[in-house]
């Protein structure tokens, strides 16, 4: 039975029988990734691979900010002096916000409302973007070790990035805003207006959908987080509204926004690891949101 | 293979702005290098591995790539009689065909995934691939050179 055929005439599975095996299977992955969650265990073997190798391929960029750290010691100076005169206003600003911070206790305490828990913050560093126009990820160096969850609020300085979707050992994938299937609730700052802000998929564009014609909206409104949700604490900036289309022939307005932070300029990202309870009633959560963009102007 | 992982690598290079739309599929290229000079060599598993590597560095749908590398892996050993005719540079419009017909299966299937259209500009990195193709075949060929000049190819 082994070995009939001469050896020369022993064929293995046709080409094309074993790319469509392979493609099948690729199909069977996809379908399994999209609809389920078991190949997590996979994903985190398979990062545990790809882990060293992202390391190795960020050398080069490492090395460089090292060394032009070197050749700009006049730069650094200049720089440091700056971050102590901001440091010094900055600390300005915190002494009036723990005086604030106590006294809101208190009055919530007066209240018998529910204690807001202070967020403490990881920095993270971007460790990769990744080369793919199907979905706006990137994939920090912070992962379960470091006390990263998924479902947890990424920040620049300037606004909300996005969100920590899967977390492997060493490395964390953010959700960018921009992303196709990512929606933050937002409030306007100029009158409260409370919508949901959800990504498109091209880079560096928001849209608010649903708000009818005849919403009290206009460009370059300033939009923040309003915390409903209980997932974004209230008051991070997110988008300014960018352009208004008010079509009559449509029930809906389009309106495009641009978000705040910017992916692309920083390298480090916080990962603000406490969740914000939930804010009360709606009316509450805006008397209570603090007003970033006036905080920062001071 | 030292080469694939090099490949890797350099697709794992953080970049952004043009140059990230300009830089090739560099896993793609170097795999297309072995199922063109040494079909007997590579399977067309090595590609869906290769594949599903990419997909985890790039936190797309698992087996996005996986598909694209190999329906290239397929056209590549299909081509490849055809490509023994050629030499050198001439060989790089058909690379280039493969590498085209590679993205659009990986394109076509992150659209049945649900993402939107990534804009024409998705398509430069193969032309870039294509252009590449010639110094890559040559430099991928350096280290072989005494043993395949033993071999008279």
């Amino acid at each position: 039975m082994i070995e009939i055929s001469p050896r020369f005439f022993r064929h293995s599975p046709s080409l094309l029988a074993r790319t469509a095996f392979f493609v099948m299977l690729s199909l069977l992955l996809m379908a399994l990734d999209s609809r389920s969650k078991y190949l997590g265990g996979v994903r985190e073997i398979f990062s545990m691979i790809v882990y060293p190798l992202q390391k190795l391929a960020h050398v080069p960029m490492s090395m460089y900010d090292a060394t032009s750290e070197l050749f700009q010691h006049g730069e650094i100076a200049e720089e440091n002096a700056r971050l102590k005169q901001q440091h010094l206003v900055d600390k300005g600003q915190l002494l009036r916000l723990r005086a604030l911070e106590a006294e809101n206790t208190q009055l919530r305490k007066l209240l018998n409302a529910t204690q807001r828990i202070e967020n403490k913050a990881t920095v993270a560093e971007i460790l990769r973007v990744p080369h793919d126009p199907f979905n706006r990820k990137v994939l920090l160096d912070k992962g379960s070790m470091a006390g990263v969850e998924s479902g947890q609020v990424v920040v620049d300085d300037i606004g909300v990035v996005g969100q920590v979707t899967r977390n492997y050992p060493l490395a964390s994938e953010v959700t960018l805003l921009t992303d196709r299937d990512h929606s933050v609730p937002v409030q306007v700052v100029r009158n409260g207006l409370r919508s949901v802000v959800s990504g498109t998929g091209r880079e560096g564009v928001l849209e608010l959908r649903y708000m009818a014609i005849n919403t009290d909206i206009q460009e370059g409104d300033v939009l923040v987080t309003s915390g409903i949700d209980g997932i974004y604490p209230p008051g991070l900036p997110v988008a300014a509204v960018s352009q208004i289309e008010r079509n009559p022939n449509y029930i809906f307005a389009r309106i495009t926004c641009t978000p705040a932070s910017g992916v692309n300029q920083n390298r480090q990202l916080l990962i603000l690891s406490a969740r914000a309870p939930r804010a009360g009633t709606p009316a509450e959560a805006t008397k209570m949101k603090p007003r970033p963009q006036e905080a920062r102007r001071q | 293979m030292l080469s694939l992982i090099v490949a890797l690598l350099l697709n794992l290079i953080p970049l952004t702005g043009t140059v990230r739309t300009l830089q090739p599929d560099f896993v793609a290229l170097v795999m297309l290098y072995w199922y063109v000079n040494e079909p007997q060599r590579v399977g067309i598993g090595m590609a869906f591995w290769m594949g599903l590597l990419m997909d985890l560095s790039n936190a797309s749908t698992f087996g996005q790539h996986a598909l694209g590398y190999s329906v290239m892996a397929f056209m590549a050993l299909v081509f490849n009689r055809r490509m023994g005719i050629f030499e050198g540079y001439k060989q790089a419009p058909q690379i280039g065909l493969v590498l085209l017909s590679g993205q659009i299966v990986t394109l076509l299937a992150g659209l049945f995934a649900g993402s939107p259209f990534p804009g024409w500009n998705f398509f430069l990195g193969s032309i870039v691939g294509m252009l590449l193709w010639p110094l890559l075949s040559a430099i991928l060929r350096v280290p072989q050179k005494p043993w395949s000049a033993s071999d008279a190819r």
